[in-house]
């Protein structure tokens, strides 16, 4: 069923408008209205500092974010196909998906130090256990039919990699993108407040004990704004591209 | 060129009994039997995918080619049918004239999914015979086509087969037709585990006369 265009434009104008009301009768530096938000950010944004702490959180969300979906998509797709492997690793994969974030951060930083490579190895074993259940659900779906063709057909390693089992794959890979976007900048957010002296989480933190409510809201916004960038310029035009083939065409009678 | 010796007394699930029997060049061969006897396990079996025979119970020379055409069409619903077939080997300048070979000139660049059944299935064959198979398997290639389009394709394989006097075939149907059309042997399986009951060669109409007598019987009794 086909919504109307404007549907998806009520909801943000109409929160950010009463965020504004709000913000008028409430008249405190504890809730700042949408223009002394935009303000701050301009400021930030003068001052270069808005622009090098959003660099530095974008280098980590970005290097952790590889680096787990790497390990994560060779994880669930080894356990995916092998019984062995699963049933030797799944007691491990139970664990490390119900061990809290905050857990792995403090022990990283404790054992390691306050440095860079025990932020990002804290976010890359906090998403590793989330993408691997997600692509070893895709990897045990595989279609054995096609399976048994690129047999028949003699296709090598590469190829059934890549024209195989990559595109049945590929629902699963951009579920764990979306998701494990989402999740690894507000872990890398966490990671940075504990014990970094750069990125957003630490301006968020040194905002924060001054109460200033302003900046907060201001560096979670420019942020938001970036992450929502990519979903739209990178993530949904990929997925449009890949998924073209199911809507390319009806079937004849 | 094929010596088909199938040692299943081992074998758990004993699906298939010891089948022993050779195929040689330009056989054609129609593979009878009632549904569920085995069939489809067969044609498995010789082309290395059932799993419960050891790879040594099928005795094949390494460099056997095989083309199976698989009850459904098997083609790779997220490529066009020119890199379908490219990824057996076709040069892309051969994939034209290979489909119009099947007809379907001028589909070189429809998805699996925007052809018919037919139409699907004629490209799984083109599929088959780019890699110059020394040995065709179709597994109910005529399966859930209407008469006039079953008869077309019937008509087309024909012509294929004749094209390719060398190339041996294994068709798995339940319609004896398509044995006076197509075959010069039948093998009928059946029996429980399921063994070759016959292996006979068509010489002449009349043996294919016959031989529809002899199934016709066969089907009436078991009815």
């Amino acid at each position: 069923m086909k919504t109307a265009p404007w549907a998806c434009w009520v909801a943000l104008p109409a929160a950010l408008l009463t965020w504004w009301a709000v913000a008028g009768v409430v008249d405190s530096s504890l809730l700042p209205t949408p223009l002394a938000v935009l303000q701050t950010l301009w400021g930030e944004v003068q001052a270069g500092e808005l622009q090098h702490h959003l660099g530095v959180t974008l280098r980590r969300v970005m290097l952790s974010f590889v680096l787990a979906m790497t390990l994560g998509t060779l994880l669930g797709v080894w356990m995916g196909r092998s019984p062995l492997a699963n049933a030797l690793l799944d007691p491990l994969l139970v664990l490390f998906l119900n061990l809290p974030a905050l857990v792995t951060i403090i022990l990283l930083y404790v054992w390691l130090g306050l440095v860079e490579a025990a932020a990002v190895l804290a976010v890359v074993i906090n998403k590793v256990p989330n993408v691997a259940v997600t692509v070893r659900e895709g990897a045990r779906s595989l279609d054995h039919r096609l399976e048994q063709m690129a047999e028949v057909y003699r296709f090598t390693r590469w190829q059934r990699l890549a024209h195989v089992w990559t595109p049945q794959l590929f629902p699963y890979l951009m579920a764990a993108t979306r998701g494990g976007l989402a999740l690894i900048w507000k872990i890398v957010l966490v990671v940075e407040l504990l014990g970094r002296s750069d990125g957003i989480g630490f301006q968020l933190h040194m905002a924060f004990q001054v109460f200033d409510v302003a900046s907060i809201l201001a560096y979670s916004l420019a942020f938001i704004a970036v992450v929502q960038l990519i979903e739209l310029a990178v993530l949904q035009p990929l997925e449009r591209r890949a998924s073209r083939w199911r809507t390319a065409g009806v079937r004849h009678a | 060129m094929l010596e088909l010796c199938i040692e299943t007394s081992r074998s758990p699930q004993r699906v298939l009994g010891d089948i022993v029997t050779q195929v040689a060049e330009g056989d054609r061969i129609c593979l009878l039997g009632p549904s569920g006897i085995g069939k489809t396990t067969l044609l498995n079996a010789i082309v290395g995918l059932e799993t419960q025979f050891p790879a040594a119970a099928v005795k094949k020379s390494a460099d056997l080619r095989v083309g199976y055409l698989f009850q459904e069409h098997r083609l790779l619903p997220w490529r066009t049918l020119r890199q379908n077939l490219m990824l057996v080997g076709v040069r892309s300048r051969d994939v034209e004239p290979l489909l119009a070979q099947v007809g379907l000139a001028g589909c070189a660049e429809h998805l699996p999914d925007q052809l018919s059944l037919g139409m699907a299935r004629r490209a799984a064959l083109a599929r088959c015979l780019a890699i110059e198979p020394d040995l065709l398997l179709l597994d109910e290639p005529f399966a859930s086509l209407d008469p006039p389009r079953a008869q077309a394709l019937r008509r087309l394989l024909g012509k294929l087969l004749e094209a390719r006097p060398c190339m041996a075939m294994i068709c798995v149907t339940h319609d004896v037709r398509d044995a006076g059309e197509l075959a010069n042997r039948i093998w009928y399986l059946d029996g429980q585990p399921a063994r070759l009951q016959w292996d006979e060669r068509l010489a002449s109409d009349s043996d294919v006369a016959c031989m529809s007598r002899r199934l016709r019987n066969l089907s009436e009794d078991e009815a």
